[in-house]
């Protein structure tokens, strides 16, 4: 109600245009945003979903309302399990829910448990902090520039430790190819996100009182209690939505895999976003790539919504 | 295990009554020192193999250099135009941020001060354009650009212009969420005593909520030239050999058949230096920004 008063407080009989321009003045404000979302978010999808029922091969970019229709074709190409392009784009997609999940999982516990230890104030705590923030405010790519050096097969660190120094395994393994490449991604994935979950829980961290702390420990409460019955509930609303931009993040993750491997990722770590890429533009088949995307995005937003659903309704009967 | 324990170890006037237990203390001691040598053992790796010559990089790792020398410094603007890339990057960043903070600023002032139709439509719209896959917007936006560039002659694929206009969307939906916050925690009476003093809403706006709010628009600066400055799906498309960005020229120098690691480093090392800066400088706001943003 008190958003108005500056408004209201002018004279009575205002005039016409006044009036008018102070209605429009919020959606004013807000064009430039606007156009720039619809522009670049909003009109590419919708194009995207159009794109997919489309035969659109290099032929046709140049103009490419001029691409023959080809109704569901993409989409039956992309889920016919029998034929190469459904049996990749299954496989993809199962290794990303594996990464995500696996990924997520320890980011949201290390980000949390650091975040934890550092509530409360002690000498270099300040330092700390910045140093655990440094992966987050890397560039992408020069941190997994960096991390396909130390996964070097013949020079790089881990290979060196592992085999050099500590002798555990018989020959120089290699990561960036094989099944290995999972471990390396995973690695290389809670390594830079795992900062952005530690930001989150610590400033949600600033929202509890402290003398909630203080009355439990006069209780005699210990700290894994405190932990269990003060900390963990506080973070709950926090959680919810943490662990689902995570997982968005990491699902649609491309830069890591795109870096890491190059173009072509090894089977075991081939994410779907580089997956979709490079059945784009590799074949230069942008149907078939945006039916996929569609597929993808159809899946998010129904994992998206269950998660919701379900964590909302935990949340009330907790409550209630 | 978790009762306190009644002799803590050299007892600091800030700790309360409450010491927390040793159990605890070591607990915290060994997962911190371990979390610290994960978080810096890549950046150790960057900085030691900057200041190595090529011979200790293509043999098995070492820990220390042999010996140590500037010379990557000096060969990677030579090996690759490092130059050039990075001029490229800090237009497309620079101007990407400062559209991105007007156009973020305007917005949020719209959502933190007036009551509209299709508020919250907005600010879910906006919020959740961040989760859709980029994989699904860049094939189109690909084409969109190359049309627009067909049918008007304006060159947005491969151009800057076009980087710029795609990474300013990008950081937009987020720094118009935490200036939202940060807008919303500034009285409103002051406002209403620009109002009096006779300035319009923009007066309002520019000389009495910016100014409050600065910590925060400089937290979001911060953040929409992080953002840009390390994109690199759209960049790997989008652009060509005069316009490429540091996100993709690095990584053509890293995949070249014999990769001066000492040098690839040196460069890691160069272009991280001004955004790590800059982001451990700001953070402290950056946190506000996010508790003022989640309280909303």
């Amino acid at each position: 109600m008190r958003r108005r008063t500056a408004g209201l407080r002018r004279p009575a009989g205002l005039p016409r245009f006044a009036r008018l321009r102070r209605i429009g003045l919020p959606y004013l404000l807000l064009l430039p945003a606007l156009l720039l979302e619809l522009l670049v978010h909003l009109a590419p999808m919708v194009i995207g979903i159009v794109m997919s029922f489309k035969e659109l091969t290099q032929l046709y970019i140049g103009n490419w309302g001029a691409a023959p229709w080809k109704a569901l074709g993409n989409y039956r190409i992309s889920v016919d399990l029998d034929a190469p392009v459904g049996a990749a784009l299954l496989h993809s997609f199962l290794v990303t829910c594996a990464f995500s999940v696996l990924a997520v999982g320890l980011c949201w516990l290390i980000g949390t448990a650091a975040a934890i230890f550092l509530q409360e104030n002690f000498k270099g705590r300040g330092l700390l902090r910045a140093v655990f923030l440094t992966p987050y405010a890397l560039p992408i790519y020069a941190a997994v520039i960096t991390w396909a050096f130390l996964f070097q097969r013949d020079n790089g660190l881990v290979n060196h430790v592992l085999h050099d120094q500590l002798h555990l395994t018989d020959g120089r393994p290699f990561w960036l190819l094989g099944d290995n490449s999972f471990v390396a991604l995973v690695v290389v994935a809670v390594w830079k996100t795992w900062p952005f979950a530690f930001l989150v829980v610590m400033a949600a961290l600033q929202n509890i009182p402290k003398d909630l702390y203080e009355a439990a420990a006069l209780d005699g409460a210990g700290i894994r209690q405190q932990i269990r019955r003060i900390t963990l509930p506080a973070l709950r609303p926090i959680n919810q939505v943490l662990v689902l931009v995570l997982f968005l993040w990491t699902f649609n993750d491309f830069n890591t895999p795109y870096v890491l491997f190059g173009k072509a990722a090894p089977e075991a770590a081939d994410l779907i976003s580089l997956h979709i890429y490079q059945s784009s533009f590799v074949t230069w088949n942008f149907g078939t790539g945006s039916a996929m995307s569609v597929l993808l995005l159809l899946f998010l937003l129904l994992v998206t919504a269950g998660y919701l659903l379900a964590t909302s309704r935990g949340r009330k009967h907790a409550d209630g | 295990m978790a009762s306190p324990s009644v002799r803590v170890p050299r007892p600091s006037r800030r700790r309360s009554p409450m010491a927390p237990p040793r159990s605890f203390l070591w607990t915290r001691r060994i997962f911190l020192t371990a979390l610290t040598g994960f978080v810096l053992l890549p950046v150790y790796v960057m900085f030691s193999s900057s200041l190595k010559p090529l011979e200790d990089v293509s043999g098995a790792f070492r820990w220390l250099p042999s010996e140590v020398t500037i010379r990557p410094y000096l060969d990677i603007w030579k090996t690759v135009p490092l130059a050039r890339y990075f001029t490229n990057s800090l237009i497309v960043a620079g101007s990407a941020t400062v559209c991105s903070v007007v156009i973020a600023i305007f917005a949020a002032y719209a959502v933190s001060r007036y009551r509209f139709r299709g508020k919250r439509v907005f600010t879910v719209t906006v919020l959740s354009t961040q989760m859709f896959p980029g994989i699904l917007f860049l094939l189109p936006l690909f084409l969109i650009f190359v049309n627009i560039g067909n049918s008007t002659g304006i060159p947005l694929y491969g151009s800057r212009g076009g980087l710029i206009l795609t990474y300013l969307t990008f950081s937009l939906p987020f720094s118009i969420w935490m200036l939202t916050g940060y807008f919303a925690s500034v009285p409103r009476e002051l406002d209403e005593a620009a109002h009096v003093d006779g300035c319009g809403p923009l007066g309002a706006l520019f000389r009495v909520v910016v100014p409050a709010a600065l910590p925060g628009i400089v937290a979001v600066a911060v953040y929409a030239f992080m953002t840009a400055w390390g994109e690199v799906l759209f960049a790997s498309v989008m652009t060509n050999d005069t316009t490429r960005t540091l996100s993709v020229g690095l990584q053509g120098y890293a995949t070249q058949n014999d990769v001066y690691w000492n040098q690839v480093m040196a460069a890691s090392l160069v272009v991280s230096v001004p955004v790590v800066a800059g982001f451990l400088l700001l953070q402290r706001y950056l946190v506000a920004g996010l508790t003022a943003g989640a309280v909303k």
